[in-house]
Order: structure tokens, then C-alpha cells, then sequence
């Protein structure tokens, strides 16, 4: 019996394939070899002093074989051949053996120890290949000939003839460089050059594009859901010293904390705070002047609270004070209080058995030369507000609410509506209070259509006595 | 306004949006072109909170005209805005991908002017792209909500992803939060844009020559918690959207509080793992054979969170296990907790030449703790003490399962999420 053989080869996959398919064909045994590519490390089992088998020589008189593999099989076999581990060729070479003369079937077996050995490098080559057609970052070196991209990357396996074909499909139109340890390439428009490996430190340092890469970094990375495990997971620790925006990581956690708490910090202030402990009316419209939950207070003249019957089963509920209104400090008593006036009259209804006020308690308002400007209150403002209005409903304890315009529906509905989708309905919220929704009075004071705003005191008139009579209202008699 | 400053504005107001895959289309190298796709997405880094990079995820503006309570750019936050040119997206588009930053671009915007206008623009901004610097990588273009058909159709010409967001799972959900959208409109440009994926493929079949059409298909994103909606009605939708626009994929986003959030929101973050169920249960929809009503019902409308919802379904149908990993068909093995799809095919290749055993099993890399109580193998039964323990809901939830992360449910290739 002979003893075990080298088989000596060079040019990677192919000599490999050369080698093998000889070998094959004369039925030589896999435990029979030891695989040795030429320049490279030795295989950890070589023994040395092993007699060369000359296989180009049997090349010659090799008997017929027909090669039993997938193109499938040999497209998985050259991924593990780019794998650092030496042993891939001798299992290589098993697998193929066994393939063509014990099991055609063998892939099949996933379980088999030498299959699994075979799709666990293939796996490993395969996703350490899309790690670098990921991470690679060019760095742009300007010169006479034109810009020159390049970049130093660092992959686990020496593959970086398995991916450049990658990169001069996606990159065909610069020049550009890529080195790794092992090996590296250039591409001058019309054909990859290969060179040799080389030290991180003889890469460009830095590229101009790197500061608003990290903006961008930094800024779509979102730090009220940290999850570092999955990063490093798809973005091992290994890979990150050629990645310039991995420099910002350690500080973006850092700070997460902070700026989600800065952000609930943010968070809508609410009047809450300011209430006072015994919520009746008189208390709660004592209290009113001292809240600070927003700034619309101190910028008017006064808050104004709600006035009218304290067991009011009809509520009203307007936006904010207006001009007269904040003088006063009383709502509803400028122009819009008198369309308001007209209404309840003609919906017959005295304005001493209600109880009128508005989402916001203060006039926000722009000044522009001497004169004050309405703004409408944002939902923001309405949502701090809300607190107020919450504790005259819980002490009204009205029947039925009307929400002059929208401003007021956000408040006592809490959602956005659209008054054509909510015109003429009764909508309950809860089992508390019925509440309708209609056109403010100061609207219909700005409309300049004549019949439009015909139609929408109408409206409005009509959403007080449907307010009136289901809240079993005795018509006022005048 | 430098561009740095808008690209920290406009990157920042975007990061809402979940999706950033840039998968499913093929457009190979050309001569004089700038960059390709794979048809399988890359992603080109990560961000501290687990998800990818793998496109410029920008909007072309943060001014708009709408009110949408969930967003940060809802006409009433007090957010700085910003807005980029055309140039501006293009040029950042350009030297990001010769970097190999990115994968290519994607673009939304608020709406500035009405929502034609603003389509309109980021049109443009994709045909110079393809057009003057022959780009060849990924383009992802929003369809703006109310655009009008005509131009979220022109989109597809130039893009190779579209998507409408569909935003909250219910009608009741717009309705509160985002008065001025409705699923109908929203429904529209995904139907629109399906039409003409559709038309485009039957051109291939029977012409030589025909342009692309948004090769990466739609896909649309859901935001989980802001609203009470249950994980039945979103499963639901999602189920439905499949179904009727033939969607790559839906993209589900925990609720995130937002920086001078509405005061209708809530103030706290919904939980990931939320999030990371209904993932899994989507999976379930799409690859192995359950529809939503055999995960949830209106009695029971939220996916567990301590339990995955396969294992969830497995425990309450006892009866259907144990299943014989030898010989139950393919639909059955996938059925079993613990088995993945690529698992079961390798099961189905190994047992025509041999039968299973656990070993095996365990070598398949199948949780062995969680799937030992469903399965038979040559030389294991499960037990029917075991299966019909009253405490077997409790014991799964503490056994200790290395769960694969998102990234691994939804594959590397995939290119995001």
C-alpha cells in the first residue's frame, strides 16, 4: 500500500478542479492525499517529506468520467475554496468523492458531519462576501488622471477575487482601488489589476463626504429604541474599524438616554398641576390666573373661565377668548358673542340657564403694527388647556355640550373631526354628556358669501334647539 | 440653510419610516451606467438601535400642509424645517453610492403646496438621477397621499420601489389621528400602482422591449400602539393588503413618542416585542400556510407577547400533535414550533435517504426544548403527558430559546427592514 500522497497545485478553485477531476477518474482516495496550493500556509496534517503525486502527468490517460455535480454544487464548492481554513481542499475532494462514487445524493443529507462542514464554510464565505460588498468605504483621492476611489477593508477570508467582480459591475464608471491584507485591486476603467496586500495605514485617512455621512448616521438613528445586540449581530465588532460612522456609536448611546428623557422632558405640559384641590367652580376660577402651563396667559390680558348657571344642563364651549373677550374677562362678549346672542335667542334659549366657555382659556393672538391678530390655538395648546375645561364639565355636569367649531371638538371629543362628517349628529361620549358639533360664531362672522352665511346661522341655530330640547329643556319664554 | 444642517433635519424627520429595503429589483451593471441591483438588498450599516442602512432615507421636505397627529411634521409641531433642493437630493445621492454608503435613495416627503406638487418634485428628482447621472442603483419613491393617479404612476418609470403608506391598522385609527387621510385614498395609489406592475408585466410577455416598472413592487408600513387597535385588526389589514395589492411587503413600526408629540399620543414607546410578534406572525401569513384568524380571534385579538405566536397557536391546538417528523407532509412540519422553512426543506431532502432522529434534529439546529413536546422522531415520542400538561404554556415561556433576531427571520439578503 502507498502511503499519503501531495497533490500540489496552484490558481485556487480552478487547479483545484484540474487536480481533483484527475484524481477522480484514476479512483485515487481522498484519504490517500494531502492537498498543498502552492504558496500558501501548510495544511495543520501535512507530513512532511510526502512524495508528490504527479497528477498533470496522468492528466493523459485518465479514464472516462462523467462529473456527477451540480453547477449549483460547484458554484458552493468555489465559496468555501475562498475560506482562510487549509482543510477546505481535502474536503472538497472528499465530498466530490463521495459524491461521484458512494452517494449522488449525499447533499441531500444535511445532517451528514462532512455536508454540514461544507455549508457551514459556504455560509461563512458567502455572508463574509456580503459584509464587504456592504462595508467596503471608498475614500476619493483627486488627482490629474481624475479621481481615484479607494478604500481598505479587512474581510475574514481572502476573498477578494470572489467579490471584485461585484464592484466593477456596480463601480464600472470611476477608478477605483480596494486593499486588504491579503491581496488588492485596481480598476482603471477597462481592467482589474492585482496587486499585493497591504497595512491599513496605507490607505487614504479621510474623505471630506465622512462628516455628512455621520450627520446622517447620527440623525437617522433613532434613540428611543436601542437594541445593540442586533447591530453587532449584523454588524460585527470586527468590521468596524474601517467604517468611519462606527466612530459616532459608543457616543450615540451614550447619549439615548438623555435625549429620550429630554424628549418625555418635552413632552405636552398639561394644566393639571395648577388645579386647584376642591374643583368647584369658584375655586377653579380663582386658581385660573396662576397657571403657567403655557405662555398664552401671560401674554394676554387674563385668562378667561367660564360663566354662567353652575348646574347648567346645556354646556357651550367656544376656541378661546377674542379681543373684547380678553379685556373683559368674560366670554362671548364681542362680535361673535353677539351672533351667539342672536342664535340662543332665536333657539329661545336664556343665556342665564347655561354655561358658556372656551377649549383655550387665553387670547392667542400676533401683533401686528398696533393690532392683535387671532391665531387659532394648536392642538398642542388645546391639549395643555384641556385640564380647565375637564373640571367645569365634571362640575357642571351638563346634558349636553355644544362645541362651537372645531378647537372645541378636539377638546371634548379628543380627536380632529371634520364638521361635515359630524354636522346634525348626537354624539355620545361615554355615558356623561350628548355633545353636537357646530359652526363657531365668529366664523360665520368672517363668511362673505350672503346665502353661505344665511345657511350657516342656520346651522347653527338648529344645533341649539336639537341641544335645547335633548337636554329636556322648557322653551324661554320672552 | 448649509446642506449639512438640512440633511440632520431631513434625516431625522424620516427615521419613522421602517422600511429601508432595498430588495427585489434587478438592474444589472451598464456600460457608462453608475451602480446596479441585485435583486437581493444590501445593507451598508446599522444604527445603535438595530436597524439598517441601506438607503439615503430622506424626506424632500419637513414643511406640510397636513395635520397627522403620529407624525412629526404635522403642521402643528413646533419642529425646525427645512427643505432640499433637487440638486441637493441628487448630488447627496450620487456621492453617498460612490462611497458605497448606500444602496441608492429614499425619498418622501410632507407635502408642500398640495400634494401634485410635491410629487411632482420628487419625480424630477428621480428622473435627473436616472436620466443626466445614469444611475443604476435602488430608488424608492413615496406615493404622496393624494397625489393624483397619473403621477404616482410616472413614479414607477423612474423608481424601483413605491409605496403608500397605509399608517394605522383601522379607518376609526386616520380618523382620530390623521382626519385629512382615509384608507380609500391610501387604497387608491396602491391599487393604481398594482395596475400598472400588472399591465408592465404582461407588456414583458408579449413585447421585446419594455421599460421597467417599479421591479421591487410596493410596499406600505403600519404604525403598532398609537392607537388601541388590536393585533387582530392589523393582521387583518395586513392579510387584506396582500391579498388586493399583491404587496412585497408591510412594514410594521412599534410607536415611537416623537419630540413635541401631539397630546393625543401616548407618551411612552410601544413594545418592540410587540412589534417583533407581529413580524413573526406575518411570516406565519406569507410562508407557512396560517391565515390571521387561526392566530387571533375577537375573543383573543392580541398575539402573546411572552410566546411566539406559532407555539402560542401549537398550545391551543394540542390535538393536531404530536406531528411525525418522518412522514407528516411539508404543510404539517411547518406547523411545528420551533421549525423554519429552510429546516423543514432540509428534513424533507435528509428523510428520503434516512429517518430522524433528535440528534439530527438538534444538528438541523431545531430548539429541541421547545419542539420535543410536538414531535415524533425514530426514537423519540412525545410524550401525551408532556403535550397535554395543563402548565405547558408556562413551561415554554421559560424555556430558553436563542430566538433569531429579526434580521435572521427576515433574512440578510433581504436588505433591510
Amino acid at each position: 500500500m502507498k502511503g499519503v500522497r501531495t497533490v500540489s497545485f496552484e490558481n485556487g478553485f480552478k487547479g483545484w478542479r484540474n487536480a481533483a477531476r484527475v484524481l477522480l477518474a484514476h479512483k485515487i482516495e481522498p484519504s490517500d492525499l494531502e492537498w498543498q496550493e502552492r504558496g500558501k500556509g501548510h495544511s495543520s496534517a501535512l507530513l512532511w517529506g510526502n512524495e508528490e503525486i504527479d497528477w498533470p502527468a496522468m492528466a493523459g490517460s485518465s479514464p472516462q468520467l462523467v462529473l456527477n455535480v451540480s453547477r449549483r454544487w460547484l458554484e458552493m464548492a468555489e465559496a468555501v475554496s475562498y475560506h482562510r481554513n487549509p482543510e477546505k481542499w481535502q474536503l472538497l475532494y472528499n465530498l466530490i468523492w463521495r459524491l461521484t462514487y458512494e452517494n449522488p445524493k449525499l447533499m441531500d443529507l444535511s445532517i451528514d458531519d462532512q455536508v454540514q462542514a461544507f455549508l457551514s464554510m459556504e455560509h461563512g464565505v458567502r455572508r463574509d462576501a456580503h459584509k464587504a460588498k456592504a462595508f467596503v468605504r471608498f475614500r476619493k483621492i483627486e488627482s490629474e488622471e481624475g479621481d481615484i476611489y479607494c478604500a481598505w477593508h479587512e474581510p475574514e477570508n481572502p476573498l477578494l477575487r470572489y467579490v471584485a467582480p461585484f464592484f466593477k459591475d456596480r463601480f464600472s464608471v470611476m477608478k477605483w482601488t480596494i486593499l486588504t491584507p491579503d491581496e488588492s485591486v485596481h480598476w482603471d476603467l477597462k481592467s482589474l489589476h492585482w496587486g499585493p496586500g497591504c497595512a491599513q495605514g496605507q490607505g487614504p485617512q479621510n474623505d471630506s463626504l465622512e462628516e455628512l455621512w455621520g450627520c446622517y448616521y447620527k440623525s437617522i438613528f433613532n434613540p428611543a429604541r436601542v437594541k445593540i445586540k442586533a447591530m453587532k449581530a449584523e454588524m460585527p465588532r470586527k468590521y468596524w474599524h474601517t467604517m468611519p460612522e462606527t466612530r459616532l456609536i459608543e457616543e450615540l448611546i451614550f447619549e439615548s438616554d438623555q435625549r429620550v428623557e429630554a424628549m418625555i422632558r418635552a413632552a405636552p405640559p398639561s394644566a393639571e398641576a395648577y388645579l386647584p384641590e376642591s374643583e368647584d367652580l369658584v375655586s377653579l376660577k380663582t386658581a385660573l390666573p396662576g397657571c403657567r402651563a403655557c405662555e398664552l396667559c401671560a401674554k394676554a390680558t387674563q385668562g378667561v373661565f367660564g360663566m354662567g348657571h353652575p348646574n347648567a344642563k346645556l354646556m357651550l364651549v367656544g376656541e378661546q377668548p377674542g379681543e373684547v373677550e380678553d379685556q373683559t374677562g368674560l366670554p362671548f362678549q364681542g362680535p361673535a358673542g353677539q351672533i351667539l346672542d342672536e342664535a340662543l335667542a332665536e333657539a329661545s334659549i336664556d343665556r342665564d340657564t347655561i354655561y358658556l366657555t372656551n377649549a383655550v382659556k387665553a387670547y392667542k393672538h400676533r401683533i401686528e403694527g398696533k393690532r392683535r391678530i387671532h391665531e387659532k390655538p394648536s392642538p398642542r395648546e388645546v391639549g395643555t388647556c384641556k385640564a380647565w375645561l375637564k373640571s367645569e364639565l365634571k362640575a357642571v355636569r351638563p346634558e349636553v355640550v355644544v362645541c362651537l367649531g372645531l378647537t372645541a371638538a378636539l377638546a371634548v371629543l379628543g380627536q380632529s373631526v371634520r364638521l361635515m362628517d359630524v354636522k346634525n349628529k348626537v354624539l355620545e361620549v361615554g355615558d356623561n354628556w350628548k355633545v353636537i358639533v357646530t359652526h363657531h360664531p365668529a366664523h360665520i362672522l368672517r363668511i362673505q358669501d350672503p346665502d353661505e352665511k344665511d345657511l350657516a346661522r342656520e346651522e347653527l341655530e338648529t344645533a341649539l334647539k336639537l341641544a335645547r330640547s335633548l337636554a329636556g329643556m322648557t322653551r324661554n319664554i320672552t | 440653510m448649509d446642506i449639512k444642517e438640512k440633511l440632520a433635519i431631513l434625516a431625522d424627520a424620516a427615521k419613522y419610516d421602517a422600511s429601508c429595503a432595498s430588495s427585489g429589483s434587478k438592474r444589472p451593471g451598464e456600460k457608462g451606467r453608475l451602480g446596479n441591483t441585485q435583486g437581493t438588498g444590501i445593507c451598508h450599516s446599522y444604527t445603535p438601535d438595530g436597524r439598517c442602512i441601506s438607503l439615503l432615507k430622506i424626506l424632500l421636505t419637513n414643511f406640510c400642509i397636513f395635520d397627522c397627529s403620529y407624525c412629526i411634521n404635522r403642521i402643528s409641531s413646533d419642529v425646525k424645517r427645512a427643505k432640499f433642493s433637487v440638486d441637493d437630493v441628487v448630488w447627496l445621492t450620487i456621492e453617498f453610492y460612490k462611497r458605497n454608503y448606500i444602496e441608492g435613495l429614499f425619498l418622501s416627503s410632507g407635502v408642500i403646496r398640495s400634494p401634485d406638487h410635491t410629487m411632482e418634485e420628487m419625480i424630477a428628482i428621480a428622473k435627473k438621477l436616472r436620466t443626466e447621472h445614469k444611475f443604476g442603483g435602488y430608488i424608492h419613491l413615496k406615493a404622496v397621499a393624494g397625489a393624483s393617479e397619473e403621477l404616482v404612476q410616472k413614479a414607477g418609470l423612474w423608481a424601483d420601489r413605491l409605496s403608500a403608506n397605509i399608517e394605522l391598522p383601522k379607518q376609526t385609527d386616520l380618523d382620530q389621528l390623521a382626519p385629512a387621510k382615509t384608507h380609500v385614498q391610501i387604497e387608491t395609489a396602491m391599487s393604481s400602482i398594482q395596475e400598472k406592475i400588472v399591465e408592465n408585466r404582461a407588456d414583458k410577455k408579449t413585447m421585446k422591449k419594455v421599460p421597467l416598472y417599479a421591479p421591487g413592487g410596493q410596499s406600505t408600513q403600519m404604525i403598532v400602539g398609537a392607537t388601541p387597535s388590536s393585533d387582530l385588526d392589523i393582521l387583518a389589514t395586513s392579510s387584506r393588503l396582500y391579498d388586493d395589492y399583491g404587496l412585497k411587503r408591510v412594514y410594521y413600526s412599534a410607536f415611537s413618542p416623537i419630540p413635541k408629540g401631539d397630546p393625543r399620543l401616548p407618551l411612552k414607546q410601544a413594545p418592540l416585542v410587540r412589534e417583533h410578534r407581529l413580524y413573526q406572525a406575518d411570516w406565519l401569513l406569507r410562508f407557512y400556510g396560517f391565515s390571521y384568524q387561526e392566530l387571533l380571534d375577537p375573543a383573543s385579538p392580541q398575539l402573546d407577547l411572552q410566546l411566539d405566536p406559532k407555539t402560542s397557536w401549537a398550545v391551543n391546538h394540542r390535538a393536531f400533535f404530536p406531528v411525525d417528523v418522518n412522514k407528516a407532509p411539508r404543510e404539517h412540519l411547518l406547523r411545528i414550533p420551533g421549525f423554519g422553512v429552510r429546516t423543514v426543506d432540509k428534513i424533507i431532502k435528509t428523510r428520503t435517504q434516512r429517518s430522524l432522529t433528535l440528534a439530527d434534529l438538534s444538528k438541523l439546529k431545531v430548539s429541541i426544548d421547545k419542539a420535543r413536546y410536538f414531535i415524533t422522531t425514530a426514537d423519540h415520542n412525545s410524550s401525551v403527558t408532556l403535550l397535554d400538561d395543563e402548565h405547558l404554556r408556562a413551561r415554554l415561556k421559560k424555556t430558553k430559546i436563542i430566538q433569531p433576531t429579526l434580521f435572521e427571520l427576515m433574512g440578510v439578503s433581504d436588505g433591510g427592514g
